[in-house]
């Protein structure tokens, strides 16, 4: 895993070492802590921005700083309104970290492609991978922690007897119930999975083409990067839409007795 | 591209991150952003019942000074009314005044007249007598003539 190795293979080498993240300990006990640290770091910046926000919060005229921070929360809310018919502490704050902290990673694409793996080098950091959700780990803990928060929700507002018979009695009735398990149980296990590998999907994919686009001569970078980055903006947004859009709904029908 | 333990401090951040959301972060936010709703909504009714209290001010004023008009010009029609009554009034005395006064002044000149004819007749008598008298260059008894003195002065008198 030198970086020699890779350097010895050009282009496939440059992309390679670009995503390859920086790890330590073996097996499932790996850690990535490019990925670790820039969602805390980035977890930290939001949760600092906002409390600020929350503690100077006043209900006459707002400053810039709240006014922007309402304007994200005033947004969240309607969603989860739109969506929500019940009542929950828990859903419309789930629906904002999801939002904001996603974008916040997702937003780490549009910083040059080089630049803070060069930083890393410089301090002895071999490898450097900057987008969280260029990790297929990062996604799943936000999408695992949604599919626990469905199960909990569902067994909690329809009992353990009416989240089985959920399960088991729909669409077609009790005489098709090992038909009804496995769709529901289909059904059930897709969300995450989907939830998580559409992010990761979008991102990596979007990181690929800076990379690609990194390896163009320097003359045409800037005519692909500048559009790319700018359609970029859009999908990094409408990624953390989606994923927080998708918890709500996941999690009202979740709430939903049949 | 494996799954491994990044996941679950990945898991542990995430649910620290939405529990500090929720108890530190949403509540105030939200709360300000409803109680500023419903300020926001309460000024907007109070602008209009201030705007529908002003529109009906000003029909009432309107009214008022309709009112107060049509009263002035009524006052002003009556005084006119009453300043012509007194002209003419004062026209009738000055009029009947005027008359008596004419009146008056002819009565006190007939009798002036009369009392002019009156002394006029008794020294044009005299000076007939004394006339009289010179041409016939006697006494006249006034006792004898008296008769006849008496015919001569009422004759002058009839003159």
């Amino acid at each position: 895993m030198a970086s020699e190795e890779h350097a010895a293979e050009g282009a496939t080498g440059y992309i390679v070492h670009h995503l390859t993240p920086l790890s330590v300990g073996e097996g499932f006990w790996t850690l990535h802590l490019d990925t670790l640290f820039f969602s805390a770091v980035l977890g930290a910046l939001f949760i600092w921005f906002f409390k600020v926000a929350a503690e100077k919060a006043t209900i006459g005229v707002p400053g810039t700083s709240q006014a922007f921070v309402e304007m994200i929360i005033e947004f969240v809310d309607q969603q989860v309104k739109d969506t929500f018919h019940g009542k929950s502490e828990l859903i419309a704050p789930l629906g904002l970290t999801i939002f904001v902290w996603v974008f916040m990673w997702n937003f780490m694409d549009l910083f040059p492609v080089d630049i803070l793996p060069l930083v890393a080098s410089m301090m002895g950091m071999e490898y450097m991978r900057v987008v969280p959700s260029t990790d297929l780990n990062a996604t799943f803990a936000l999408s695992i922690s949604v599919f626990l928060l469905i199960i909990f929700y569902s067994i909690k507002i329809k009992g353990v007897f009416g989240f089985a018979k959920e399960l088991t009695c729909t669409p077609f009735g009790p005489w098709m119930m090992p038909f009804n398990l496995l769709l529901k149980l289909v059904e059930e296990i897709a969300k995450p999975i989907s939830l998580a590998l559409r992010l990761f999907g979008n991102l990596y994919a979007g990181e690929l083409i800076f990379i690609l686009i990194a390896l163009l001569p320097w003359y045409i970078q800037p005519l692909l990067g500048f559009p790319w980055a700018i359609f970029h903006i859009l999908i990094i947004t409408l990624q953390a839409f989606i994923f927080m859009v998708l918890t709500i709904v996941y999690l009202s029908m979740a709430h939903e007795d049949h | 591209m494996s799954i491994n333990a990044t996941l679950i401090g990945q898991m542990i951040t995430f649910t620290l991150l939405v529990w500090f959301t929720m108890k530190y972060i949403w509540p105030p936010l939200i709360g300000a952003i409803e109680e500023r709703k419903s300020k926001i909504a309460e000024g907007l009714a109070a602008a209009e019942k201030g705007q529908e209290d002003m529109e009906r001010a000003a029909k009432k004023a309107a009214n008022v000074l309709r009112e107060a008009k049509q009263q002035s010009a009524d006052i002003v029609n009556l005084a006119q009314k009453r300043a012509n009554e007194i002209v003419e009034e004062s026209k009738g005395t000055a009029k009947q005044e005027g008359a008596r006064m004419i009146e008056a002044a002819q009565a006190q000149i007939e009798q002036e007249m009369q009392r002019a004819q009156e002394q006029m007749r008794k020294e044009v008598s005299a000076l007939a007598l004394k006339a009289a008298g010179q041409i016939l260059q006697q006494e006249i008894d006034n006792a004898k003539h008296k008769e006849l003195l008496g015919k001569v002065s009422e004759q002058l008198g009839q003159a």
